[in-house]
């Protein structure tokens, strides 16, 4: 078992599946709280999909983006499919170069997240304006800058009940 | 895919291939995209998953509500005081009007009875209050804490204490979703307060209305105050709506562009005050065209020939 692995100086516990799961109904509780229209929160679902499938391409993928997303349009009273499209996608886009992004420090994964949260928020409005909505201002492009910025604490705290060990044992190693 | 003995490792069992899944999901995104978009379909299925979230969202709203109740709760006495004394000054302001009202009508009734005109249709309203607004940057709507329940029902003019704020648009058992007057999708029929010239006013998006296909040199002036003229059967004529702050005649282009401010607090929130629906009045039938005029024009024609 002596492979070189990107989380380099410690080996992971498996992700438990219902742990995966509280954490993508806890991003989907964040977002309902009613802030209207305040420019920097950022879109927590999107944020904890895309977390999941760079690190767990095979438990989370394009399924449990488009239930999320249609989840979001009905919270968000918006059209039904415009969350799903764009989450889809971008499940997609995170699991296909989960085994890329892995490989970089911190700064330079929130460096790859950031387009792929600007293009979720380009999707979306492209399908808006087809259907004839106002612009919402450039600033709403912003609340994807406070996701990527919040990049490093999330994986810190998204992966912490994996990196306790199951029995301590002070002869081993790690 | 097993051979005799042998079955695949599990890392092998990925499904179909990523590409075939995103075109699954993307069709199907896009077809519920057009059914909602163009169609309306998909108005029942919001409803029942509305209902069905609706204890999450009420929990989701505790944050805000507790954050409020404890910014009130520090709020000074000084300034409970100060509202106190306005809100007196104001109501003994308006006493003057209030106690004449009834009289006023009374007398308007029995004029109007002289007079042999249809009366104007008495209508009751439901006090709610605005939640929240809804997240969705697009479009400006607000949800308020009385649905189906409360007999509030969709196309209701819902208007505050200075003017009329929008109307309903969805109505779910506890609450109903509100479109704003600043929402590009919302027009509402007005009149020029000042000389009764009616028009269409909608919404133009960052909080403001504008008053559209009105000719270029149409008699309108800057501070003109726009109400409700009430032709849609939808809003009691006279309810104050906008006031023009900035007109644009262009001479290249038919129309005016006149730029109004709602007068009522739209993208305030508070309470306000759900307008019953109106009964309309039937419309005159249209003259119908005889079916087989044309032919009997044709056959005219032929004969002629």
């Amino acid at each position: 078992m002596n492979q070189p692995t990107h989380s380099s100086n410690r080996i992971l516990l498996p992700a438990r599946g219902w742990y995966i799961t509280a954490t993508l109904l806890l991003a989907l509780f964040l977002n309902l709280i009613p802030l209207g229209r305040l420019p920097f929160v950022p879109d927590w679902v999107a944020l904890a999909l895309i977390f999941w499938c760079i690190h767990q391409p095979l438990k989370v993928g394009m399924g449990t983006a488009f239930v999320f997303g249609l989840a979001m349009d009905i919270a968000d009273a918006s059209i039904m499919g415009q969350h799903a499209l764009a989450y889809v996608l971008l499940a997609f886009v995170g699991c296909g170069l989960s085994r890329r992004i892995l490989w970089f420090s911190l700064l330079l994964q929130a460096a790859h997240v950031l387009p792929m949260l600007l293009g979720v928020q380009l999707v979306m409005l492209a399908a808006r304006m087809i259907g004839g909505a106002e612009f919402p201002g450039m600033l709403w492009f912003a609340s994807s800058i406070v996701a990527t910025a919040l990049w490093h604490p999330v994986t810190y705290l998204l992966l912490l009940p994996q990196y306790r060990p199951v029995d301590r044992d002070d002869n081993r190693p790690i | 895919m097993s051979v005799v003995g042998h079955t695949p490792p599990p890392f092998f069992k990925r499904g179909p291939a990523p590409l075939a899944r995103l075109t699954f999901f993307t069709a199907l995104a896009i077809t519920l995209l057009v059914a909602d978009l163009r169609f309306h379909t998909l108005e029942w299925a919001r409803l029942v998953l509305a209902t069905v979230a609706w204890p999450m969202q009420r929990a989701a709203q505790m944050p805000v509500e507790g954050a409020q109740g404890a910014g009130q709760y520090f709020a000074s006495l000084l300034q409970l005081q100060q509202e106190n004394s306005v809100l007196r000054t104001r109501s003994l302001a308006t006493a003057n009007q209030l106690l004449r009202q009834e009289h006023l009508e009374q007398e308007n009734r029995r004029l109007r009875a002289l007079l042999d005109m249809k009366e104007r249709q008495p209508v009751e309203g439901r006090v709610g209050e605005i939640i929240y607004a809804a997240r969705d940057p697009f479009s400006r709507r607000v949800i308020m804490d009385k649905g189906l329940q409360a007999g509030v029902a969709a196309g209701q003019a819902v208007i505050d204490d200075l003017g009329v704020i929008g109307q309903v648009t969805r109505v779910f058992p506890l609450t109903a979703e509100v479109t704003l007057l600043t929402d590009k999708d919302q027009a509402i029929p007005v009149q020029v307060q000042r000389n009764g010239l009616r028009a269409v006013a909608a919404g133009a998006g960052a909080g403001s209305i504008e008053l559209r296909f009105l000719a270029a040199n149409a008699e309108v002036q800057v501070g003109d105050i726009l109400v409700t003229s009430g032709l849609d059967g939808i809003y009691l004529p006279g309810l104050p709506v906008a006031k023009i702050i900035h007109i644009d005649r262009d001479n290249s282009y038919a129309f005016a562009r006149i730029h109004c401010e709602p007068i009522a607090g739209v993208e305030r929130h508070g309470h306000v005050l759900v307008l019953g629906s109106r009964i309309v009045p039937p419309q005159p039938e249209e003259p119908v065209e005889r079916k087989d005029v044309p032919a009997k024009g044709k056959k005219v024609r032929k004969a002629a020939q």
